[in-house]
């Protein structure tokens, strides 16, 4: 691979002047909400050089979302499986996800941009129970668009969203999950662009998004390099992280993507592998890997957890795909449900499904890393995920 | 003036009627939805000045449910661009036809087998509602190169620094976004309609036309008291799925005649 030598010397940096890693992201929005774009980046840039945004962002993570997060080793499942396994644990960060860690700066954003609501998308019900989190705590009002499917099949964070004081609306549209409640929530936002941040849940979307989200995610790999060292002295041989639009993925990769030695591994469902079988495409605002039909139809992603429920990724990720950086190999369902499992068994931690997929990976892959040291992201807990397994499982157990 | 010559054939057109003293009408259909052929025939037997075909994509933002769904129930009767464009040149009509369509169905294939299929169809221009200025650059060279106008957006949110610019890039005709959301019928006509409308036809000579939230022969009028002419969207579609294409007709003949009025 040479592609690598063109790369600028830190794989951190920001995209360019058009929002674009590489060939990848851009900001494809319709004409009104171009300012707004702007003023989002422009506030950004502003935001994030400046100490007391920073300190007020450090304030709420160590008071109030309880960072750092701590590490924990897995000495059970890493002898079972001939590794060295050490979870980052995003599930015990309040409201159970990483995704409280974005929430929380673009919710000190959208008050410093003078907004007064905000508007997300949600899959799982994470981030718009992080959303809503954020949207209480800050006196913001929060309006959640949640795709009809995974309001069936989240009910619990339907429910905790609404005990939050937000409002959540079911989108009957498309294929009734995440892709449609973006779509929504993009439609809501032009509508009501002067007054409401739309706070885009993962390193998707127009510029400055996938950048943005990527930011605020990236206190996880600054941790977990750090605290890493203290554990083993050096650097991590693996890093593993599930992939939806990405951004749990990303807070972790830019800790370890500078560090050559380390090998960065993204786990999409084999039901919405979008760079595993997707190809360039524009979708909610980036150009990105995209699951797609032969006249560029966007195809309906399907997995067993509603996180990971999405045909494109960040455009980050194509990136550092296309450049070998990174790999993005796929689990079926099937080893998910195994994954979920072995973690709770083997560890006592019930991880989110979503993370269930690296589990998953890293179990398959195992043989071939005998002797590793893998680090994986738990982004999110599994309590919301219990109905629905108790279904899956009903007479298993 | 001699730069007549440099426009296509829907400014051309626009403009000529336009300076004639009519106001412009241009219904949208949605492309494949059942009886969308005789719907654009009896837009342009009643009025009509130009015709905007939907080419349905699976997610259309900036349109409301009424699209939304006639797009869905089009791309479930497996409706492709191709499929449309096939019978473009079978609708034998004798005004100007653009397409509307989102710009992944234009990446795919690429901007230049795109633009060239619009021409081979025998279509005028494009709108492509989710490429702003700053990502319209290899679409637009292919769509220069191919004769095909691009009909650009211009939003209510834009400030005065970034309307001439959009205007430049325009061609065909200034699409003015009449209100701050997607496209669906409204109770009134927005404000924002006519006060973008003014600062448009401030700065361009190009034909302005109001869209987005015009939901009715009233609303067409007072659009029409400061802009060029308006474009008929979800009132438009919603007849079709309701009523079938007659009722369109009726319809794009009333509008006609509420513009038409002194
Ligand atoms: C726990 C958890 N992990 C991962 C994801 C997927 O998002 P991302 O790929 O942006 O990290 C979600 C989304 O809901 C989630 O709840």
């Amino acid at each position: 691979m040479t592609a690598l030598d063109d790369t600028p010397a830190t794989l951190t940096a920001p995209p360019d002047a058009t929002g674009r890693f590489g060939e990848f992201g851009g900001r494809f929005v319709p004409e009104t909400l171009v300012p707004a774009c702007q003023e989002l980046e422009a506030a950004f840039d502003e935001a994030w050089v400046d100490p007391g945004f920073r300190a007020e962002l450090t304030r709420v993570h160590t008071q109030y979302s309880g960072r750092p997060s701590i590490m924990t080793e897995c000495h059970n499942l890493g002898a079972q499986l001939g590794i060295r396994l050490i979870l980052k644990r995003e599930d015990l960060n309040h409201t159970g996800s990483h995704k409280i860690n974005n929430v929380i700066g673009q919710a000190l954003l959208a008050k410093r941009m003078g907004k007064k609501r905000i508007v997300a998308d949600t899959g799982a019900g994470q981030h718009g129970v992080a959303s809503a989190t954020a949207a209480a705590l800050m006196g913001l009002e929060c309006k959640v668009y949640m795709g009809a499917v995974d309001v069936a099949r989240q009910e619990l964070n339907v429910f905790r969203m609404k005990l939050l004081g937000a409002e959540v609306e079911a989108v009957h549209s498309g294929s009734r999950t995440l892709k449609d409640a973006v779509n929504e929530a993009m439609r809501h936002w032009v509508a009501n662009v002067a007054d409401t941040h739309f706070c885009l849940g993962s390193v998707v979307g127009p510029h400055p998004y996938p950048y943005m989200v990527r930011q605020f995610q990236s206190v996880i790999g600054d941790e977990a390099h750090r605290q890493i060292a203290e554990m083993t002295g050096g650097l991590p041989d693996v890093v593993v992280a599930c992939v939806g639009g990405g951004s749990n993925a990303m807070g972790i990769f830019s800790g370890f993507v500078d560090e050559s030695s380390t090998r960065l591994v993204g786990v999409e469902p084999a039901g919405g592998a979008a760079i595993g079988r997707g190809v360039p495409g524009v979708v909610h605002g980036m150009r990105s890997n995209l699951m797609q039909d032969e006249v560029g139809q966007v195809e309906e992603a399907v997995s067993i957890s509603a996180g990971l429920d999405y045909p494109g990724v960040g455009p980050e990720h194509s990136y550092l795909a296309s450049i070998g950086r990174a790999e993005y190999p796929s689990v079926t369902d099937d080893e998910v449900v195994e994954g979920f499992q072995l973690l709770s068994q083997t560890e006592g931690i019930i991880p989110a499904l979503e993370c269930a997929h690296g589990v998953a990976w890293i179990k398959r892959e195992a043989p071939k890393m005998q002797g590793q040291t893998v680090l994986m992201n738990l982004s999110g807990r599994g309590d919301k995920d219990v109905a629905q397994m108790m279904d899956i499982l009903a007479g298993r157990l | 003036m001699t730069a007549v010559a440099a426009f296509g054939r829907l400014e051309t057109e626009l403009r000529a009627k336009r300076d004639a003293g009519r106001k412009l009408l241009v219904p949208y259909i949605t492309g494949g939805y059942p009886g969308w052929q005789a719907a654009i025939r009896a837009c342009a037997a009643n009025g009509a000045d130009a015709v905007e075909i939907g080419i349905p994509f699976s997610d259309p933002v900036m349109d409301g449910p009424v699209i939304q769904q006639a797009s869905q129930f089009a791309l479930e009767q497996g409706v492709t661009p191709t499929s449309i464009l096939d019978e473009v040149p079978g609708l034998d009509v004798d005004i100007p036809l653009a397409v509307m369509t989102y710009y992944n169905l234009v990446h795919h294939p690429g901007p230049t087998r795109f633009a060239d299929q619009l021409k081979r169809a025998g279509i005028s221009a494009a709108i492509l509602p989710d490429l702003p200025l700053e990502e319209s650059g290899p679409w637009c060279e292919a769509a220069d190169a191919a004769g095909i106008e691009t009909i650009m957006l211009a939003a209510p949110t834009a400030p005065d620094e970034r309307l001439p610019r959009v205007t430049a890039r325009c061609r065909g005709f200034v699409y003015s976004v009449g209100l701050l959301g997607v496209t669906g019928e409204r109770e009134s006509l927005a404000a924002t309609a006519t006060a973008l409308a003014a600062r448009l036809k401030r700065i361009t000579d190009t034909p302005v036309l109001v869209g987005v939230g015009v939901s009715n022969a009233e609303q067409a009028y007072q659009a029409t008291r400061v802009a060029d002419g308006v474009i008929q969207g979800a009132s438009v579609v919603r007849r079709l799925m309701d009523s079938g294409p007659d009722a369109v007709g009726e319809y794009v003949a009333e509008v006609r005649a509420a513009i038409d009025a002194p």
